[in-house]
């Protein structure tokens, strides 16, 4: 019965071998390629020398330090606000549902608009941010905060916080929603405080789906490239290149696309170290 | 529990302050595409239009790349929902029923292949599609979009028929149904659910995707909308914000009808595809 079962599986997959694992393994094999964009160039096997190239490209580690900087970010403070926001919404209070709705339009705009939206917003003549801080006498000039060396990167965050914050709130709230009333009950009966109730109860229930949502968020957020594309396009002076916007540059400016996928694997194994890391030593501690 | 009202006070203080982050964005943009472009101008920008203008939608309708654009958006999403839903179909029915080791194996890959930044599809893609002469037309980035969400289909439908009961495959069975007559006949009606879910993501994702089209797609009658609303902020100084904010609400709000639709249905389908895989 077994053996039928296994065999019955193999024409299914076939459809997951021709168009999931074939195009993504032979991406991987690129890197070790010098594989170019031209349309009738040779392609050779070039073992370790996009790696090596790699580690004497300064370019490439700083958009790497970007990159780790954008994705720590965006990930810690979209789980921190999206908490707060659940941990809110899951109390009995008013216009929970309309909090709801709301929350999950971000995440259903495309990318695109998301950054044409933001430019409207920060837009340094007449946009209603700098509009607010300057009745507010926080600045007394106009910010170019897309434009601006030391405002470019935060600003950029602060979008992908407003993006992906919505998801994470609604999957904390479903979690939330499925922690047993009765230990609440319980705790409250031996005279457990709100915080206590939170530090004892739900952080520990919910342990599971915060460990799969911030590695989703984690993952998403490494590999986005729409959002700031369109925001900064990589600027200004490279100030929010992420890796992907340089690998997207390597491949389709440059037509380096040997190089480029090398950056890609470079990219899946950090993010695959990390994530190795990160679900370790939170699955060690619930043990 | 009761909640003193000084708490109770302060929570609501805190949502306000959530709704005008998550909200106010939304409503500048919106509010920005029913101004007049003299309004526009102004140098102190106001939340709410004087008056109620539509000549931004009237100019962004008129705009020939935008149609375009439109028509190609559809047409793309349309044809990659179908596709990915007649590969993953069958493939997720296997990986739900049939015990076998392929199982963990495929599920396994699944996974890993979220990891995967964009840019090590698309290079290979890149190099297959080009000597089929497939870059730069429609067929070639739907292909991409099927390669591209099938994973996340899998792992999603399989949660929805492992949820449909075994008994009444068994049942179905015992009176004389083969395989495919009770497939067709039981599981493809209590599957119906899944199965929307399933395509209306898979349509989102194809309409709101910006990196793979802004590859492959050169050919400015091909374009994508994202790309057509993207081309239109590139030329900065250039840019009439009025008629972009207006082709922007209209870019989202097929994705907006669709979730409002769907929400509830995604996310316990994201949950019991967690669960069960």
């Amino acid at each position: 019965m077994i053996v039928e079962k296994s065999q019955a599986m193999i024409p299914a997959l076939i459809p997951v071998v021709i168009f999931s694992v074939y195009p993504l393994l032979q991406g991987i094999y690129l890197g070790f390629t010098d594989a170019r964009a031209g349309l009738h160039v040779e392609t050779n096997f070039v073992g370790f020398d996009n790696f090596t190239k790699l580690l004497h490209n300064g370019l490439f580690w700083d958009s790497f330090r970007i990159g780790v900087i954008w994705t720590l970010s965006v990930t810690i403070l979209q789980f921190v606000f999206a908490l707060g926001l659940a941990l809110l919404l899951n109390t009995d209070m008013k216009f929970r549902g309309v909090a709801r709705t709301l929350a999950l339009i971000p995440w259903a705009m495309p990318p695109v608009v998301v950054a044409i939206m933001w430019r409207l917003l920060l837009h340094p003549t007449n946009g209603p941010v700098n509009e607010i801080l300057q009745k507010l006498h926080l600045t007394d000039h106009p910010i170019n905060f897309l434009g601006d060396f030391s405002t470019a990167l935060p600003a950029v965050i602060v979008v992908g916080i407003w993006v992906g914050m919505p998801m994470t709130t609604v999957t904390l709230l479903a979690g939330m929603q499925g922690i047993d009333r009765s230990l609440y009950e319980a705790a409250a009966v031996d005279g457990a405080g709100a915080w206590s109730q939170f530090w004892n109860i739900t952080l520990p229930q919910l342990k599971t789906v915060i460990i799969a949502i911030t590695s989703l968020d984690m993952i998403w957020n490494f590999n986005s490239f729409g959002l700031v594309y369109v925001l900064t396009a990589g600027g200004p002076g490279g100030k929010t290149m992420l890796p992907m916007l340089f690998a997207y540059n390597e491949a389709f400016r440059y037509g380096n696309f040997g190089m480029a996928a090398a950056m890609g694997d470079v990219m899946v194994v950090i993010i695959i170290l990390f994530l190795f890391f990160y679900l370790r030593n939170r699955l060690r501690s619930e043990a | 529990m009761r909640t003193r009202p000084a708490t109770r006070f302060l929570q609501y203080v805190a949502v306000v302050c959530y709704l005008i982050f998550l909200g106010f964005p939304l409503l500048w943009l919106i509010s920005s595409s029913l101004k007049s472009p003299r309004e526009f101008a102004s140098v102190t920008p106001s939340l709410f239009p004087k008056n109620l203008d539509f000549s931004n939608y009237t100019d962004a309708l008129n705009e020939q790349g935008l149609i375009r654009g439109l028509g190609n958006s559809l047409q793309i999403s349309l044809y990659s929902t179908i596709l990915v839903l007649v590969v993953s179909l069958p493939v997720a029915y296997a990986l739900a029923r049939f015990r076998s080791r392929l199982r963990p194996i495929t599920n396994g890959w699944i996974l890993v292949s979220q990891v995967f930044p964009v840019i090590l599809i698309v290079i290979p893609l890149f190099m297959i599609l080009r000597p089929l002469h497939l870059t730069n037309t429609i067929p070639g980035v739907v292909i991409v979009y099927m390669v591209w969400s099938l994973p996340f289909a899998l792992w999603m439908l399989q949660g929805y028929v492992a949820a449909v009961p075994r008994e009444l495959e068994e049942a179905a069975s015992v009176d004389g149904a083969g395989r495919l007559r009770t497939i067709v006949s039981i599981v493809m009606p209590l599957l119906r659910p899944g199965l929307i879910a399933t395509a209306m993501f898979t349509f989102i994702s194809a309409w709101n995707e910006f990196f793979f089209a802004l590859v492959l797609l050169q050919d400015p009658q091909l374009k994508t909308l994202p790309l057509v609303l993207a081309r239109f902020v590139g030329a900065e100084g250039q840019v009439q914000f009025g008629p972009l904010a207006a082709a922007s609400v209209l870019a989202t709000v097929p994705s907006l009808v669709f979730f409002a639709f769907l929400q509830r249905r995604l996310t316990s389908g994201l949950l019991s595809g967690a669960v069960k895989g």
